[in-house]
């Protein structure tokens, strides 16, 4: 397997949201019962509000538009997206991270929803599937998946057409078994692989000559 | 009707049937305005409900202490066996089960104190929101008395029966004297094969959203493959007529199999919302849906086979041991396929069960085709290898040119035309004919193949097309799409019934107040709503023909209606085409906006015999019998893998199927059914399986970070390709149908790719890499 499908030693570390830094931080969470808190985290839980018990109001940042919802700090992101703001776009498929159908992006990077509270995405940019569309004019990753038939029941999609967009983002579409690699955490149960990774990798390429 | 309606032909100037059309719900699934069955947030007052199941395989309630629960905020109400509103109906009651029509097993949760497998739902909360909801159900206190449970058939307190019947098959069934031809075959092979517990696991987890309209009106908006099935059981099981139910599924992620029955979750959240009177919805969550929507059965089969020295078939012995549900003789019927696939003239078959603490198993894409062809088609395999045949050779010598069970003629078979394609197409010419002697580095290589085969089976449903004088039409049937493509499909049929282009068109499906149709499965529905479609179009005709042919101002007055045809979407004399005018003249001089035809498909045997001979209800033989035809769809899959032999593991390279399914209505999404059912083949044959602790009879991996489904990057390639037929005898449109046939045999052409590249049999499914290991550590 080539080296490309992992990142190189010298990759600056994920951003805050991705699933690999919540553990992290999750970790970190567990840890301030135990040792002295650390300041930047605490802050950075709280920085947006300062009840951290009950019901309370947030503002959310979704898809360029700001919407004020009143949540409880255990909401999941995909809770709140698709139980409060109506954007059921976002699917619910395992709520445990394992599968993907809730991947949205957060300031640009790929997110689990389901593993991310609301109350920890206050400020920061949320696009889900409902607005990468302008109007009626579909992404290309969207008219792609339209395209080689990237889809059958259609429940993964949302997620999978997330994913691709920042799967070209990242780089990470430029071989197939690269791209077949970095599409792997959004699980196709009706079996729609191939013609997701045709999508993805012409996606890739017109970005590229592009 | 005034004339026989006509056999579905392919037009002097085509339309956009057989065309890769792309799909007309893509649009909406890509934008994700795409409504699924838990998504109707702007119900009025709308409230979540959630299951506390049983983390007990065996036992009883003794209490359920809900008072912590109870003072949680936003807590409408809990139940639990001891105040759950009864039901009229009830599965637990066998008269009672008559009236519906499609419970899947004879058992219903909360209706006494007894546990009869982990997982069960014991009480449901009902909360403002769905973190409250979950919470409280976190918090009730269940004490249940535990008994020892049994796990599995494997369970050496398990006792094994032969059960009266399966399925309608009988237990035991005998065409020939098997056991004899098998003792004097000059060539016996004998071999067990194990299958491991699968699930289903559709992306979306059942859901059920239900909404008392009035006190005699309930709106279910559900995860199900047949609307009206799940309409006519829960009107039963709540004591309404049947109309005064209603179910909606618009669009469904996945099914399956699984979601073609009415489980406990479907009937609790009616329950709930007529209760606390709000609108109700209830989502299984991942480790729910594991237990909460059956599973496919974990078996062994051993086949025991005899064959001339020339490899011709004598007879094959088939016996079948599984794990069923306290209640249930619930096997699949891997019989069917054993006994059909070749021309075989002796078999025996017999079916052994052994109840357990689970719940009932059930229908999994292919039921009893997909694990019975893992047991035939590998026994074929060792039968071309013992005898120097190549695999190919060995099942052409015992190709069946009718069925060997009732020596009808088939209706079309193009199997040997799947095995040349195939073996083209995948470059079979280039296998070594020894195992164990192709290496890519240090990779040992592979080619495997089987055969598959679905039947036909028989269903009937209805279809209202209305054609409006604009051009523009309406075409509705209550049938569900489970991402298989029904939208597409009938959109083109439609059109070219019509003489309309497709984006004219708009198809409806899923709802009951849509024409009542059968559910989705068995590879039923393509066949069955196309030929519903396209006969309520000719209704539409043959109504604008008879208009037509008595108006004076018409180019076609006095015309006899048998003389005139439709040829996009223009009258006309069959005689003289230049004669005739465009059906919105006929309704505007008529003054009607549109015409509307009603027709009830057939799709089988039943197709073309009228009802009094012939009905739905008849069995398979009877049908049969009736039509004078045998009705499969076959094909052929050819798989390449690669096996690292230090690790174990093993990749699929390459692949190839081809199909020969009677008219392919759309290639481009029957190319994706047929992918995607190898896929789902190719994560039973290496990774799937779900694990019941044999102690405590509870899954141990009850999620999807544990249960491994394939992920892209465990598919290469795939091509697929079809054998076009012309099939008049199956239905009006001459479709099979490939949802299930997809699957069939795709096990076997793995584990007889391993086996060529290895020099070892692997007989126990999934193929994990201990599995193989273990292998190579014997001689080959």
């Amino acid at each position: 397997m080539s080296s490309d499908l992992f990142p190189n030693a010298d990759t600056p570390p994920l951003a805050d949201n991705s699933r690999r830094s919540f553990l992290k931080q999750s970790g970190g969470i567990l840890g301030l019962a135990l040792a002295p808190p650390l300041a930047s985290q605490a802050e950075r839980l709280t920085a947006y509000s300062k009840v951290i018990q009950g019901a309370t109001d947030i503002t959310l940042r979704v898809n360029s538009q700001a919407h004020t919802v009143r949540v409880e700090p255990r909401v999941t992101l995909l809770d709140t997206l698709r139980e409060r703001l109506d954007l059921t776009g976002t699917k619910k498929g395992c709520d445990h991270g394992q599968c993907g159908a809730c991947t949205v992006h957060i300031n640009g990077k790929r997110t689990l929803s389901c593993l991310t509270l609301a109350v920890m995405q206050q400020g920061k940019e949320i696009t889900t599937i409902e607005g990468l569309a302008k109007g009626d004019e579909l992404h290309p990753m969207q008219a792609a998946f339209i395209k080689h038939d990237g889809l059958q029941c259609g429940y993964c999609t949302p997620g999978q057409i997330m994913s691709g967009v920042a799967c070209v983002q990242e780089g990470h579409a430029t071989t197939d078994a690269q791209c077949r690699e970095w599409m792997s955490g959004n699980l196709c149960r009706c079996g729609a692989y191939p013609n997701i990774l045709a999508a993805v990798r012409e996606v890739a390429s017109q970005s590229s000559k592009g | 009707m005034d004339t026989e309606p006509q056999f579905f032909e392919t037009n002097a100037a085509p339309g956009v049937v057989g065309q890769p059309l792309s799909r007309v719900d893509g649009w909406a699934k890509v934008t994700g305005r795409a409504k699924y069955s838990a998504e109707y947030n702007q119900l009025p007052g709308l409230v979540h409900a959630v299951l506390r199941t049983s983390d007990v395989a065996k036992g009883r309630v003794t209490s359920i202490d809900a008072s912590a629960a109870q003072r949680q905020p936003g807590v409408l109400a809990i139940f639990t066996h001891e105040n759950l509103p009864k039901l009229a109906k009830t599965p637990n009651n066998p008269e009672d089960q008559k009236a519906f029509a499609s419970s899947p097993m004879s058992f219903f949760p909360m209706a006494s104190d007894q546990v009869h497998y982990a997982g069960q739902p014991l009480a449901m909360v009902v909360a403002d929101t769905l973190e409250h909801a979950q919470y409280a159900a976190a918090l009730l206190k269940v004490n249940i008395a535990a008994e020892v449970p049994t796990a599995s058939y494997l369970d050496p307190k398990a006792t094994s029966y032969v059960p009266k019947s399966v399925k309608g098959t009988e237990g035991v069934t005998k065409r020939g004297d098997a056991q004899a031809a098998f003792r004097n075959a000059p060539v016996q092979l004998t071999a067990t094969y194990h299958h491991a517990t699968n699930h289903h696991n559709p992306m979306e987890p059942g859901a059920t959203t239900a909404h008392w309209e009035a006190p005699d009106r309930l709106t279910v908006y559900d995860t199900t493959q047949g609307v009206s099935e799940t309409q006519k059981t829960l009107a039963a099981m709540l004591g309404l007529a049947t109309e005064q139910v209603r179910v909606v599924t618009k669009y469904l992620g996945g099914g399956f199999g699984c979601k073609a029955w009415v489980w406990p979750h479907v009937v609790l959240a009616p329950l709930a919302a007529k209760a606390v009177g709000r609108p109700v919805k209830l989502v299984l969550t991942r480790p729910q849906q594991f237990t909460g929507m059956g599973h496919r059965e974990e078996q062994e089969q051993t086949l025991r086979l005899g064959a001339t020295k020339e490899g011709k078939l004598l007879g094959i012995v088939h016996e079948k041991t599984s794990t069923t549900s306290p209640w249930d003789d619930y096997a699949e019927t891997n019989s069917r396929i054993i006994n059909m696939l070749y021309a075989l003239p002796a078999f025996e078959s017999t079916y052994h069960l052994a109840k357990a603490s689970v719940m009932t198993s059930t229908s999994t894409r292919a039921p009893g085709d997909m694990p019975g062809s893992f047991a035939i088609e590998c026994s074929m395999d060792d039968l071309a290898y013992q005898l120097g045949l190549d695999p190919i050779q060995v099942r052409l010598l015992n190709y069946a040119e009718k069925d060997p069970t009732n020596g009808h003629p088939w209706s079309s078979k193009s199997l040997k035309q799947c095995y040349a394609r195939g073996a083209e197409l995948f470059g079979w010419s280039q296998r070594n004919p020894r195992n164990g002697q192709t290496r890519n580095g240090k990779l040992l290589v592979g080619y495997g193949m089987a055969t598959a085969s679905y039947p036909v089976h028989n269903s009937q449903g209805n279809a209202r097309v209305r054609l409006y004088a604009d051009g523009r039409a309406v075409v509705q049937a209550g049938a569900t799409d489970l991402g298989t493509g029904t939208y597409t499909i009938i959109t083109q049929v439609a059109a070219d019934a019509l003489g309309v282009p497709p984006q004219n068109i708009r198809f409806e499906l899923g709802d009951t107040i849509l024409p009542t149709t059968q559910w989705s499965g068995g590879s039923t529905a393509a066949g069955r709503v196309s030929s519903s479609v396209y006969l309520a179009a000719q209704e539409v005709w043959q109504k604008l023909i008879k208009m037509a042919v008595i108006d004076r101002k018409s180019p076609l007055y006095g015309a006899k209606a048998a003389d005139v045809v439709m040829e996009k979407g223009r009258l006309q004399l069959k005689a003289d085409p230049g004669k005739g005018e465009a059906f919105g003249e006929v309704m505007k001089r008529a003054s009607l906006s549109d015409v509307e035809g009603t027709a009830q498909g057939r799709y089988g045997s039943i197709y073309k015999e009228p009802g009094a001979a012939a009905d739905a209800n008849m069995n398979k033989e009877e049908k049969d019998a009736a039509a004078g035809y045998s009705m499969h769809a076959f094909g052929a899959h050819f798989c390449e893998v690669h096996v690292d032999p230090e690790l174990g593991t093993v990749r699929v390279a390459r692949w190839v199927s081809v199909m020969s399914a009677g008219r392919i209505l759309n290639p481009k999404t029957a190319r994706s059914q047929v992918i995607g059912g190898s896929i789902f083949g190719i994560g039973a044959a290496l990774m799937e399986q779900t694990v019941r602790d044999p102690n405590l009879a509870r899954y141990t991996n009850a999620d999807l970070a544990s249960y491994h489904v394939p992920v892209n990057a465990d598919i290469p390639d795939m091509r697929v390709d079809f054998i076009d037929e012309h099939d008049p005898h199956v239905n009006a449109m001459g479709v099979k149908g490939i949802g299930e046939i997809s699957i069939v045999g795709v096990t076997a052409a793995v584990a007889n790719a391993v086996f060529h590249a290895t020099g070892r049999r692997l007989r126990s499914l999934p193929m994990t890499p201990d599995k193989v290991l273990a292998a190579m550590r014997q001689p080959a």
